[in-house]
């Protein structure tokens, strides 16, 4: 029979504090630039009436569209009974809830009124796709929390695969909200398709893969724990089909919005003429998200490779991070269609290719809430058993092949 | 028109018998010294509550004598862009004068209404037509606002509740016509009838206490005095009102009509 002994980190050492200290001091310049964008207001970033959401949203959006992601892991082996997922499902519960927590605090403080939170837990209008996501994001939270409690607590683990099947469904449903925030608002030529649902949920399942697979095996590195090939390997392969997925709805979301005549000029702006939008969509969400990944995971010099393994990931969040950019800045920086085929100027900037330039607090909001999701999976891995003492691959191979009988502690 | 002129007038008149009835009782009141306590709580009481009273009677002052907006009216404008000049920009000028909203040029300046050149690339042909809030029926602001602070009156004003509004940008994500501001930094000199604030998102009210008060926006009233009278206001639903026997004469387009939002605002001549 396989036990798996989940551990605590120790948390001692310099490095550990140092890391902490530092995720800390971004999260308080995070915290010093929402405070000076609710005194001074909003003129202080790039954002205007014409780019309404900047660089905090990237980040948020990308945070949050990871944290469904990340809990991927636990589903595989809770819902579709991958035994050699299991050690991994707790670290993948943890991130899903620390991304999310990340991504919804920059959300929150770029609000023009964050002290109206209070107005936005009581006022719902359901007709908003963003009314539902507040019950999303927040139910997300309560499900994935339930969900690592009933992992954690031995007592409860017969109740593992419905807790963790009703989680997956419901990141799904979360990663379809998400996406239909841009794919509801036809006003808007390069968003405006049902099909930025389904691609939001691909792109999920990859970012919050590789942000999972840099996690664990900086958190192997760091505390000594063994990782083995095989488990790397696995997810490595899987997060390479991933960034193929992602890459395929992009071609599939691009050919659509060409194959339409009224689309065409924002198609031309954001894949060929669009400078920086352009490039980020060719060099960071193509090659960085998706090619060079894949070409580090599958090439005989580089597929055994762990460190390939390691900037494969760190690629695909990269990509990952310029394709928000792209979809959400991109997306507003061309100009509004209001009067179709025809050329119109104004002191409103209509028809002209909107600028936007990030400024500092933007950035450090971002970065700030990207620290916390860090700092509190840091924390807990401190406070709590999450990591597996081993992840050797004889323990995962073994734990695969008597796992469905299993009842030891620990066990997903 | 200056709409605080009657409210002027209606607070002088009923000043004035009070003023008078003030000094004509001093001499009295002042042998009194029970009387001097009491008047002076009461004095104390009336300053504490004299600012809610005076806002209570300003509140009523503009308000036409119903209460309740109906759904009987859909509000409208018209606007005949044969006659609105390109170098014109009364409309533009009366709206952030009466609104207090001021546009410097600048990326987040607010601008409730604008005047747009627009030109076919394939004949030359040319118009400059105004754009503000549409209005819609089917308002995508209204749809994707998450706590309701975008609301659609029954008359079909479209509004901005700016107590709930918490300022997330998506109601301009939304629009098609980028008929909302938001504002980017702090304010002072506010109109009290168009409440505006730093972190909330505005944009034509088609100035509903002038509507409420029985007279036309602004900009209607600009392009009558100051341009070619290219805009008409009224009801929509009453087919004897001018603006529904001028679009029963002409055709008057919906800016992107192809999104069936059925807008208040509709363009003659485009």
């Amino acid at each position: 029979m396989s036990v798996i002994h989940y551990r605590e980190i120790q948390g001692r050492s310099a490095g550990f504090w140092g890391l902490a200290g530092l995720l800390a001091a971004f999260v308080a310049a995070g915290l010093t630039a929402a405070w000076f964008m609710e005194h001074i207001g909003h003129i202080i970033t790039g954002m205007t009436n014409q780019v309404v959401w900047g660089m905090p949203h990237v980040f948020a959006v990308f945070l949050i569209v990871a944290a469904s992601g990340a809990l991927n892991v636990a589903s595989i082996a809770s819902v579709f009974g991958k035994l050699a997922y299991k050690p991994l499902a707790r670290l993948s519960g943890l991130l899903a809830v620390a991304l999310l927590i990340g991504g919804l605090a920059i959300l929150v403080l770029d609000l023009g009124r964050p002290d109206r939170l209070v107005v936005a837990m009581t006022h719902y209008n359901f007709r908003s796709i963003f009314a539902w996501n507040i019950f999303l994001y927040t139910g997300f939270v309560a499900v994935t929390g339930f969900y690592l409690w009933v992992m954690m607590e031995r007592r409860l683990n017969g109740y593992t695969r419905m807790v963790g099947t009703a989680a997956f469904l419901w990141r799904l449903i979360l990663t379809t909200g998400t996406g239909s925030i841009f794919g509801f608002l036809v006003a808007r030529q390069p968003y405006d398709e049902a099909i930025m649902a389904p691609m939001f949920i691909v792109m999920s399942f990859s970012f919050g893969l590789a942000i999972f697979l840099l996690v664990l095996m900086a958190a192997c590195k760091g505390t000594g724990r063994p990782l083995g090939d095989a488990t790397v390997m696995r997810l490595k392969n899987l997060l390479g089909v991933f960034a193929a997925g992602v890459l395929y709805f992009l071609l599939a979301f691009h050919i659509t919005k060409l194959y339409e005549a009224e689309f065409r000029g924002a198609e031309a702006f954001l894949l060929l003429n669009g400078g920086i939008y352009t490039f980020l969509f060719w060099f960071g969400a193509v090659f960085l998200g998706g090619v060079l990944p894949m070409l580090l995971f599958w090439l005989p010099q580089t597929r055994r490779s762990r460190i390939a393994v390691g900037w494969g990931s760190a690629s695909v969040v990269v990509g990952g991070l310029a394709l928000m950019y792209d979809i959400i800045i991109g997306g507003q920086a061309w100009p509004l269609s209001i009067f179709p085929g025809m050329h119109v100027s104004s002191s409103f900037y209509d028809g002209v290719v909107n600028f936007y330039a990030p400024s500092l607090p933007e950035c450090a909001l971002g970065l700030g809430g990207c620290a916390l999701a860090l700092l509190l999976i840091l924390l807990a891995l401190k406070l709590l058993p999450f990591l597996p003492e081993s992840l050797v691959d004889e323990s995962a191979e073994s734990h695969r092949a008597v796992a469905g009988t299993s009842t030891a502690p620990g066990a997903v | 028109m200056n709409p605080l002129e009657p409210r002027s007038r209606r607070s002088e008149a009923q000043e004035a018998p009070g003023v008078g009835m003030r000094n004509s009782a001093l001499p009295e009141i002042a042998c009194d010294p029970n009387r001097r306590r009491f008047l002076g709580i009461a004095g104390a009481v009336a300053l504490a509550l004299a600012p809610g009273v005076s806002l209570i009677a300003y509140a009523q002052s503009d308000a036409p004598t119903s209460a309740a907006a109906s759904a009987k009216t859909r509000w409208g404008l018209l606007i005949d862009t044969a006659q609105c000049r390109p170098s014109c920009t009364a409309c533009v000028t009366a709206c952030s004068s009466y609104n207090g909203w001021k546009n410097e040029g600048r990326p987040t300046d607010p601008q409730w209404i604008r005047k747009v050149q627009v030109s076919d690339p394939s004949t030359g042909f040319s118009r400059s037509v105004p754009v503000m809030c549409q209005h819609c029926a089917n308002a995508p602001c209204v749809e994707v606002c998450p706590t309701g602070a975008s609301f659609k009156r029954a008359d079909g004003i479209v509004l901005v509740d700016r107590h709930i509004c918490i300022g997330c940008r998506y109601c301009m994500m939304a629009c098609p016509y980028k008929a909302r501001s938001f504002v980017s930094e702090n304010l002072s000199g506010q109109k009290p009838w168009a409440p505006r604030g730093k972190g909330t998102v505005e944009g034509c009210t088609l100035c509903v206490p002038r509507v409420d008060a029985g007279k036309v926006p602004a900009c209607v009233e600009a392009c009558v005095r100051e341009g070619n009278g290219a805009m008409t206001f009224g009801d929509l639903n009453d087919p004897a009102s001018p603006i529904r026997r001028a679009m029963a004469h002409y055709p008057a387009v919906q800016l992107r009509a192809d999104l069936m939002l059925d807008t208040g605002v509709r363009y003659e001549g485009l």
